[in-house]
């Protein structure tokens, strides 16, 4: 089954203790596609990944991921999703070799021992194979956290922040691998903080707050800003300074009123 | 400069210990709960000196005498006559399913051979399995034989006062004759071990999960809450079965505690109680936030698992709300089970009641921990 789009939500909710962290999100992702999520710290971008992979269930909204139900068919979605999460979340007392196995039967994965070793191959991991999971740097956790989420091979990657904390040129080398993966059919959807991955993306939205304040391609948001009227070449960070200039306003404005 | 004890830095270091205690709940519960447990439990119900022990009466002779034998047994306060059998199979019967602690049997021929001065005996069988909760009563059994038909031999027979007792006492300490109180704590040892080690290691084992942030990965994968349950106790199951042998090898060959009955029959036992326990695990795991907080709740289950369950004090030796509390716990009937099994050489018929007891508890557990484990992190 090949639904046009790998996630298609409307309306997605989430309150914690009463606060909206998500706010009628709607969200349409092309299958292939990399697309960008941005937005400033406790935006709601992870609780937004949450929602769609079926680890938190929404208040209200609906949707569909990979074809799939969210709030009705998580457990498909879990199958063909790979999810990275922002923090560290493997085994530190496993090996990197024994992480992937264990996820690999987990998926159900035939042939899992060779599958475990081309993925050590393609992430560079192999040297280190035998090395506690707790014991690797923090770009290297991440990479073997990236080499976890797409062992099974899924149709959508959640990556949460995967690269907070790594070098310029692992970024990079992240980046291409990412790169690599779309160009064979995966969908990504990828939060971040920094701008130069944002303009790596071919779509991306802004969060604030829980809401949707720009979506589009990079040329598209900032069009769409009107920041081009008042200034020379805006950059995806002039937008997004922008942006939450008038969300604080807003903000303030509702708090006097 | 950090040189000398800085008094502003103590306080700032004991005024944040006193957050995070307020902060986790949990704990701050159990720094009153555990105190008041354990004054109520101490204070209230345990007795050392257990009194109205069930006792069966195996009485073949009938008349005045035997009445106010038995009168006197009972308002001795010690004895509760609970069953009357009409064969001695049958009271040792009950004697080895733990029906009774006592059998008191009254020959034939008793009135006759009492009349003539013949010093007939009276016969007790005690469950000696616990020698602590059977003491007082044989001693007070014998008080009684001394005296106990003073008002009856009027007449002629008034002279049988004079002299040794009118009635003879043979008392019968069955499963530890020679009264061995680490007969009775070994076998019991087993059963304290295997609740405090299986509940911790399975309530840290998820609990762990989550503070490390690892649940969100499992929880993120395609698999199932059984799965996740199933796939964290096999293992401590495995580590029951090996403490359970290091325990036994140890009873047998350091404390000489005999295994009369069928080795096989509790392995199968074990199992079940081996599983009862990592369930309760599993389901404080769920509960529990942190690793601190599993500990406290398996703490909180392990004071009454060693206070109620005829472990430390004699079972029936305690009020009836603890008794009751005492039989919803796994271990009362794994301990029975246990000594039944290896001093008693007890088969399934007599441990029945108790494995049904204790196959009950597993499955209601189980379903609490299924129902509790969440799979979202909602
Ligand atoms: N389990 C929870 N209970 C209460 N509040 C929560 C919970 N999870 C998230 N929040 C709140 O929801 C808001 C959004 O959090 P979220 O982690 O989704 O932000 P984010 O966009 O991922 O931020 P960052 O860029 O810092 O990772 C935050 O204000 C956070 O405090
Ligand atoms: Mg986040």
């Amino acid at each position: 089954m090949t639904a046009p789009l790998a996630i298609d939500v409307r309306g997605l909710t989430k309150s914690f203790g009463g606060t909206k962290v998500v706010d009628g999100f709607d969200m349409q992702v092309a299958r292939g596609d990399i697309y960008g999520f941005l937005g400033p710290n406790g935006s709601g971008k992870t609780t937004t990944i949450r929602l769609l992979c079926g680890l938190l269930t929404p208040d209200s909204g609906a949707g569909t991921c990979l074809g799939y139900d969210v709030l009705s068919e998580s457990e498909k979605i879990k199958r063909e999703v790979g999810y990275m999460t922002q923090r560290f979340s493997l085994y530190e007392d496993l090996s990197i070799r024994e992480n992937l196995e264990f996820v690999a039967s987990i998926y159900g994965i035939r042939r899992a021992r060779r599958t475990v070793g081309e993925t050590l191959e393609k992430l560079n991991l192999a040297d280190r194979a035998h090395q506690l999971a707790g014991t690797l740097s923090g770009g290297w956790k991440q990479r073997l956290a990236l080499a976890a989420a797409i062992m099974h091979k899924p149709k959508l990657l959640l990556l949460d922040e995967p690269t907070a904390g790594v070098d310029p040129k692992a970024r990079r080398e992240f980046w291409n691998e990412i790169h690599d993966l779309a160009a064979e059919g995966l969908t990504v959807l990828v939060s971040t903080h920094y701008m130069d991955e944002a303009e790596r993306c071919h779509k991306i939205c802004y969060l604030a707050y829980g809401k949707l304040l720009a979506r589009g391609t990079v040329e598209e948001v900032i069009e769409q800003s009107g920041l081009c009227k008042l200034k020379a070449a805006p950059t995806l960070e002039d937008v997004f300074v922008h942006l939450m200039r008038d969300v604080t306003d807003n903000f303030a404005i509702k708090k006097a009123g | 400069m950090a040189g000398g004890f800085s008094f502003r830095r103590l306080g700032a270091m004991i005024r944040k210990e006193f957050i995070q205690m307020r902060r986790d709940r949990l704990t701050f519960a159990m720094m009153l709960g555990v105190p008041v447990m354990q004054l109520v439990l101490f204070g209230y119900a345990i007795n050392a000196d257990p009194r109205h022990l069930a006792t069966a009466l195996f009485a073949q002779d009938h008349s005045a005498f035997t009445r106010s034998l038995v009168a006197g047994i009972e308002n001795s306060t010690y004895f509760d006559v609970v069953a009357k059998p009409e064969t001695a199979a049958e009271a040792d019967r009950l004697l080895r399913n733990g029906t009774v602690q006592f059998a008191i049997e009254i020959p034939p021929n008793f009135t006759r051979d009492l009349e003539r001065g013949a010093r007939p005996q009276i016969l007790l069988d005690a469950d000696a399995t616990d020698p602590s909760a059977t003491g007082h009563a044989v001693t007070g059994l014998q008080l009684l034989a001394a005296t106990v038909f003073d008002r009856d031999l009027a007449g002629p027979l008034t002279q049988l006062k004079q002299g040794p007792p009118p009635v003879g006492l043979v008392i019968h300490r069955r499963y530890n004759a020679e009264g061995r109180s680490q007969i009775n704590i070994v076998p019991g040892l087993l059963g304290v071990i295997l609740t405090m080690t299986m509940i911790i290691f399975t309530a840290l084992a998820m609990t762990r999960e989550v503070e490390r942030g690892t649940m969100e990965n499992l929880l993120t994968m395609p698999v199932r809450p059984l799965e996740v349950m199933v796939g964290k106790i096999l293992p401590y199951i495995a580590v029951g079965y090996i403490q359970t042998a290091v325990i036994l090898a140890a009873a047998y060959w350091l404390f000489s505690v005999p295994m009369t009955g069928n080795l096989w029959l509790l392995s199968a036992v074990l199992l079940v109680f081996v599983a009862a326990n990592l369930a309760v695990g599993f389901t404080f795991s769920t509960l529990a936030r942190n690793q601190l907080q599993a500990v406290q709740m398996t703490i909180f289950f392990f004071l009454p698992s060693i206070l109620l369950s005829g472990f430390m004090f004699p079972f029936r030796g305690m009020p009836g709300w603890a008794q009751w509390i005492g039989e919803v716990l796994p271990i009362t009937h794994f301990l029975r089970i246990v000594r039944g099994i290896l001093l008693k050489g007890n088969g399934f018929e007599e441990i029945m009641l108790d494995f049904a007891a204790m196959t009950a508890f597993l499955l209601a557990v189980s379903l609490v921990a299924l129902n509790r484990y969440r799979q979202t992190l909602d």
